[in-house]
């Protein structure tokens, strides 16, 4: 999100989903897609079974999707940003990127070639373990492609140099000009349905909804003046990554969260509980009663999305209708009807018709969503910005010229990740999910196929490794990090490279999380999830 | 018009095409419905069932509509005689070709409870059909007035696969039409079934004629929602609910990020099986195993109903009005000692746009901090 803005002015995926078949070639990192996006995947393997297109896979585990490529990278885990800067240094360094783009377009391109020159594909082997001739073949296939178009997911962003990922393939699609174009672009899957829709509301700590700034006055008293209050906060807000902490050490006394899992979501997952627990009061608005939700004080029943009105906004920024199918259980509430009646008793009431009107006002003061109304989005969605009624939505970002003006080249030098496979752990751990599940497992677990489908945790791992370690496949394993372990069942899979293990975080009872680091990205304060240190040892 | 322009004629209307386009899509686009059962859009053209047959004027035999181009001054008749007589055969000799009993010797009954009367009467432990009412087959049999009794019916050559948690598979009423084939190998591309043996041992296959439990079906579902009988079933929707029985709703899915359009089919309160919805952006019908089958969940036993209130290591239920009484007067207390700075609210990429618009007022606004996230970081 933030590397992206960086670079372009704007966080989201810059071209749509039916306009990935338009694609000549695809490089996919960091995404897997078939169990996390399987209908995007589709869109993908159509391209490149049926039309002949060209797929680059780059991931640490040999997933589905690398089956279909015409080449599957494989880094070690974390050294993003070395792979990347070796590609552009053969692109740069063979005179394959597109000049003309670069001096119209970008800004920063000499420091950045400055940067490149230190990442030849044979240095960059050393660190990433990505034979130098294979990655500069990826390099000229990625750019001599009339159509290229970056797809990545967590795998690029939940790392301490997250930002620095996201800002690499930035500079290597601009690299190429491959932007602002159909089949081109820079596209972030999003994991949940509503990611992008919270983001654009201004969950956020510091922006309003349309990312307008909180730290902005003029932002700070139009909000104010709609929303009829003298003054707003002015303090910087802090992030989810930053308000454990502050619970833990006290300064955060109250939390009020809606929908949300942290106590088996979060990194460090030890570190999440002993936050919750200090909080003065915690109040927990939920669907059922989730690990989360049994830390609160209180907790009230809500509705899900099949029993109220409203809108999400999707991974490719286009807003759709939700609709009411079924009647809540019991006493429960649709969310914003919990605030409203508890923002009543504390003075200040907030009071909507409906949820209709509650759209209304987001159009009145959100710019980018100001010519969406739920009857031109009856049939279809229209992608944001769409400034007025009469605007047909904006499929595809920065055609013309970056939402920024002039792209923003960042020269990054490559940072390797918080901790490293060593004596003690010796190999890396990276976490995910599986096909049948998601998340935390709140909605899915309550489905008996999918459990059957995907009834436990396991971890992944190689056949070299697992022989290596004496272990035969199914049998229990401890798995130990310097934060915590778990048991699970050892799973010996083709997907897995030697050196890398990987675990599903969805499962509460043999939470991967207990293991993962809790090191954050320093801009977005995204906790490395995908790489930490681990060792496997025969359960006792 | 551009010079590429062109026409022809079907049923007497002069229509223009551009090249390439079939005479089905020629047809389709301007209203006049050609009856398909194999036909699957986005998909190359089978010519399968051959029920999409149209005359064209000066041609020797018969064309399959779907996959014939259109071409310049052709005159195409979609309903004429020699055209019905062969889609009524084409029907007489699929309704033989397995266990077609919705439509056994000599009844057309349109009613389920004659349907269910007939199959009492005629004994044996013939279960109905999960598709009765909203199959296709049966549709166009009653279409064009077609009743099972002119050919001994084949009994079923296999039996009905059912070894997983959501698909049904009963090879007794599939008509070999390819649609599933298709919808696995074209659309969604995992490559999990095929036509598998020849002739009159013609059978949809997995994994060299395993259960989908052991090949590499990842049940997406797509195969059930193309196929036009009732072959391909939900395992938890055939008791549930028969077509018809529901109402459908609109909606997009609560899983990831793709925001596929589903309908959700209710009865009586209750989400009984999901669609994804024909044509429409950004899934154009496709779901995946989450989003068709996932939807439990909705109506689980363990959904929260009432507000909880904490006592010692437990909860008890409370009224709303004692719950928001309790969270207004502790988190008063908590500003007024503490400031808003020590207040922050967790809102959620589950909820929608209008909730989450809702929240950051609600933190800003009302409980005066900007300490508001959601776990879009996690």
């Amino acid at each position: 999100m933030a590397g992206l803005a960086a670079s372009f002015g704007s966080g989201a995926m810059t071209n749509t989903i039916g306009d990935l078949e338009e694609a000549d070639l695809f490089l996919v990192t960091g995404s897997n897609t078939t169990e996390t996006h399987p209908v995007i995947s589709t869109f993908i393997k159509r391209a490149v079974v049926l039309q002949g297109k060209k797929l680059i896979v780059v991931d640490p585990r040999r997933i589905v999707i690398a089956r279909y490529a015409e080449r599957w990278l494989r880094p070690r885990p974390g050294t993003d940003v070395a792979w990347l800067n070796g590609m552009m240094h053969v692109i740069v360094a063979e005179g394959l990127y597109n000049r003309e783009f670069v001096e119209a377009r970008t800004a920063g391109f000499e420091a950045l070639q400055k940067t490149l020159e230190a990442y030849s594909p044979a240095a960059v082997e050393k660190i990433t373990g990505i034979p130098a001739a294979e990655l500069a073949e990826a390099a000229r296939l990625y750019a001599r492609a009339g159509r290229a178009s970056i797809v990545y997911c967590m795998g690029i962003t939940q790392h301490t140099t997250g930002t620095d990922n996201v800002k690499s393939l930035a500079n290597l699609a601009m690299l190429c000009g491959h932007i602002g174009k159909p089949g081109t672009g820079v596209n972030p899957l999003r994991g949940q349905n509503n990611v992008q829709g919270a983001c654009d509301m201004g969950a956020l700590p510091d922006v309003f909804s349309g990312y307008q700034k909180v730290a902005d006055e003029n932002a700070r008293k139009k909000m104010a003046a709609a929303w009829g209050v003298g003054r707003l906060p002015t303090f910087a807000g802090m992030k989810v990554t930053e308000m454990m902490p502050a619970a833990l050490a006290g300064k955060l006394k109250g939390l009020y969260i809606i929908g949300e899992n942290p106590a088996v979501s979060d990194a460090d997952l030890g570190h999440v509980e002993k936050s919750l627990r200090r909080l003065e009061f915690l109040v927990v608005q939920d669907i059922f009663l989730t690990e989360t939700a049994k830390l609160a004080h209180v907790v009230f029943p809500s509705a899900c999305f099949a029993e109220k009105e409203g809108t999400f906004s999707n991974t490719e920024r286009r807003v759709q209708r939700v609709r009411k199918a079924v009647e809540p259980p019991g006493e429960a509430r649709a969310d914003w009807k919990i605030l409203c009646d508890l923002a009543a008793r504390l003075g200040r009431p907030l009071a909507y018709a409906d949820e209709r009107a509650i759209f209304e006002e987001i159009r009145a003061v959100t710019p980018s969503y100001a010519g969406i109304t739920y009857a031109r989005i009856e049939e279809e969605g229209l992608h944001w910005p769409c400034p007025n009624e009469e605007h047909p939505g904006t499929p595809i970002l920065h055609r013309e010229q970056f939402t920024i003006g002039k792209g923003v080249f960042h020269a990054i030098d490559y940072r390797p990740p918080a901790e490293e496979a060593d004596a003690d752990y010796p190999l890396f751990l990276t976490t995910g999910r599986v096909l049948p599940q998601y998340h935390t497992r709140t909605m899915t677990g309550q489905t008996e196929g999918l459990n059957e489908l995907a009834p436990e945790s396991f971890v992944e791992i190689s056949l070299e490794d697992a022989r290596a370690l004496g272990f035969d496949d199914g049998c229990l394993v401890r798995v130990a990090s310097r934060r915590g372990s778990i048991t699970v069942r050892l799973k010996v899979s083709p997907n897995a490279v030697q050196g890398t293990v990987f675990i599903p975080f969805h499962y509460a009872q043999a939470a991967a999380n207990r293991l993962t680091n809790a090191a954050l990205d320093p801009v977005c304060g995204i906790p490395e999830f995908k790489v930490c240190a681990v060792r496997l040892e025969k359960a006792a | 018009m551009s010079q590429q322009t062109q026409t022809l004629t079907i049923d007497g209307k002069e229509l223009e095409f551009t090249p390439g386009e079939t005479i089905l899509e020629v047809a389709r686009r301007n209203g006049i419905d050609i009856p398909t059962l194999c036909h699957l859009k986005r998909t190359a053209p089978t010519g399968a069932c051959r029920m999409c047959v149209v005359e064209v004027q000066g041609g020797r035999a018969l064309v399959a509509s779907c996959a014939m181009p259109a071409a310049p001054r052709m005159v195409v008749a979609t309903e004429s005689e020699k055209v019905i007589e062969a889609r009524k055969l084409i029907l007489q000799l699929l309704l033989a070709s397995g266990n077609h009993n919705c439509l056994v010797k000599g009844s057309d009954g349109k009613s389920y409870d004659d349907y269910l009367a007939r199959l009492r009467k005629a004994g044996g432990n013939v279960q109905p059909c999960p598709a009765w009412g909203g199959c296709r087959l049966q549709e166009l049999a009653w279409r064009y007035g077609v009743t099972g009794g002119r050919f001994s019916p084949t009994p079923p050559r296999y039996p009905i696969e059912d070894v997983n948690p959501f698909i049904v598979r009963d090879f007794g009423r599939c008509i070999l039409c390819g649609r599933c084939v298709q919808a696995c190998n074209e659309i969604q591309v995992n490559q999990a079934i095929h036509f598998g043996y020849r002739g009159a041992k013609a059978k949809i296959i997995a994994a060299g004629d395993r259960p989908y439990r052991e090949s590499d079906c990842v049940f997406c579902g797509e195969c059930v929602q193309a196929c036009p009988t009732g072959a391909l079933t939900e395992k938890d929707a055939r008791n549930a609910a028969r077509p018809g029985e529901t109402r459908r709703v609109r909606t997009t899915c609560a899983y990831c990020g793709v925001g596929c359009q589903q309908d959700l089919h209710v009865k009586d309160n209750r989400i009984v099986k999901v669609t994804g919805v024909e044509g429409a952006k950004p899934n154009l019908g496709s779901l995946c195993v989450k989003g068709r089958f996932g939807f439990d969940f909705v109506s689980s036993p363990e959904r929260l109903t009432r507000p909880l209130i904490r006592e010692g290591d437990s909860f008890r239920e409370a009224s709303w009005e004692e719950a928001l009484d309790l969270a207004a007067r502790r988190l008063t207390a908590i500003k007024e000692k503490s400031g808003p700075e020590s207040l922050g609210v967790l809102s959620s990429a589950r909820i929608t746009n209008e909730e989450n618009y809702v929240a950051q007022k609600f933190a800003r606004a009302v409980l005066e901090t900007n300490h508001i996230d959601h776990c879009a970081r996690l």
